[in-house]
């Protein structure tokens, strides 16, 4: 079993410090404490950026390789948790990159239509998701986390950043190598985007 | 305003970065259009569904890849 990093605590700190000291001195079992504490945490993000589960896999070996090298830069002011988030989100990142690109698409036909006088060509509908109960949510994740997939890349990088890993504006500009107003305007068109791609399993008599 | 300027600054108003007049315009817009409304409703309902994906437990990491990272570091 693995032990999943707790809150805050003086006692977690303490740990963290011990794994830290065991990793510098070369300690092997504690390479194999720090996989086995955080890898699954790290795989569940890295699958979110990489659906195919090899790709995802590469990332999380190129994160710890990465974290392994770079321990005796960290600095513990930060949690370790938080430190491994953002290198194996890089490696995601940097994994995405080394793909086959295909041509970017547009975004346009997945955002709200207009009329010529402002008025949108289908307006809004409610929609029934307060009253979900447990399974329903899971299946909810799993939809949300299809519609996402569906939204070009580079518009969908910046909402997984902003919206699910939670970078702020400026961390997402340099992981994604554009400016922080092109950061602000992708996230709220892939917002809008995936609105519309969940209003109709959503909208009326609730998820579908 | 139109539901089309509504919309297109949805995330300006929504994270307090619309100017006191353009707020007052916005809220004005908001009080007269139930579908804008609806639309501001699920554009946050969106965002956190998107924040709720985090809440999934976390696998169990696999033994090989365990063992895979552990090897590339000997290397």
């Amino acid at each position: 079993m693995t032990s999943e990093p707790t809150d805050d605590g003086a006692e977690d700190r303490a740990d963290e410090r011990a794994l830290l000291a065991r990793l510098r001195a070369g300690d092997e079992a504690a390479y194999e404490e720090l996989v086995r504490t955080h890898g699954g945490r790290l795989l569940a993000v890295a699958r979110r950026f990489l659906p195919q589960e090899d790709d995802a896999h590469d990332a999380v070996q190129d994160a710890f390789l990465n974290a392994f090298r770079g321990v005796d830069r960290f600095e513990g002011e930060a949690r370790l948790s938080t430190w491994l988030h953002r290198i194996v989100v890089n490696a995601s990142l940097m994994k995405l990159r080394t793909r086959r690109r295909k041509p970017e698409q547009s975004i346009d036909d997945l955002l709200p239509g207009w009329q010529a006088d402002g008025h949108p060509e289908r307006p809004a509908q409610p929609w029934r998701t307060d009253a979900l109960e447990a399974t329903q949510r899971s299946e909810l994740r799993r939809l949300v986390l299809e519609k996402i997939q569906a939204l070009p890349e580079g518009y969908r990088n910046v909402l997984m950043l902003r919206d699910i890993e939670d970078l702020d504006t400026e961390e997402t500009a340099e992981a994604m190598g554009i400016s922080p107003g092109a950061v602000k305007t992708r996230l709220h068109r892939a917002r809008q985007a995936l609105r519309g791609l969940l209003e109709p399993h959503l909208a009326g008599e609730g998820s579908e | 305003m139109t539901c089309r300027e509504c919309a297109e600054f949805l995330m300006e108003y929504l994270e307090g970065g619309l100017g006191d007049a353009e707020r007052e315009v916005f809220d004005a817009h908001l009080r007269a259009c139930p579908p804008c409304v609806t639309y501001l409703d699920t554009y946050r309902e969106t965002v956190r569904m998107g924040r709720d994906l985090c809440e999934e437990a976390a696998p169990e990491v696999p033994d090989a890849l365990v063992e895979a990272i552990l090897s590339a570091r000997r290397r």
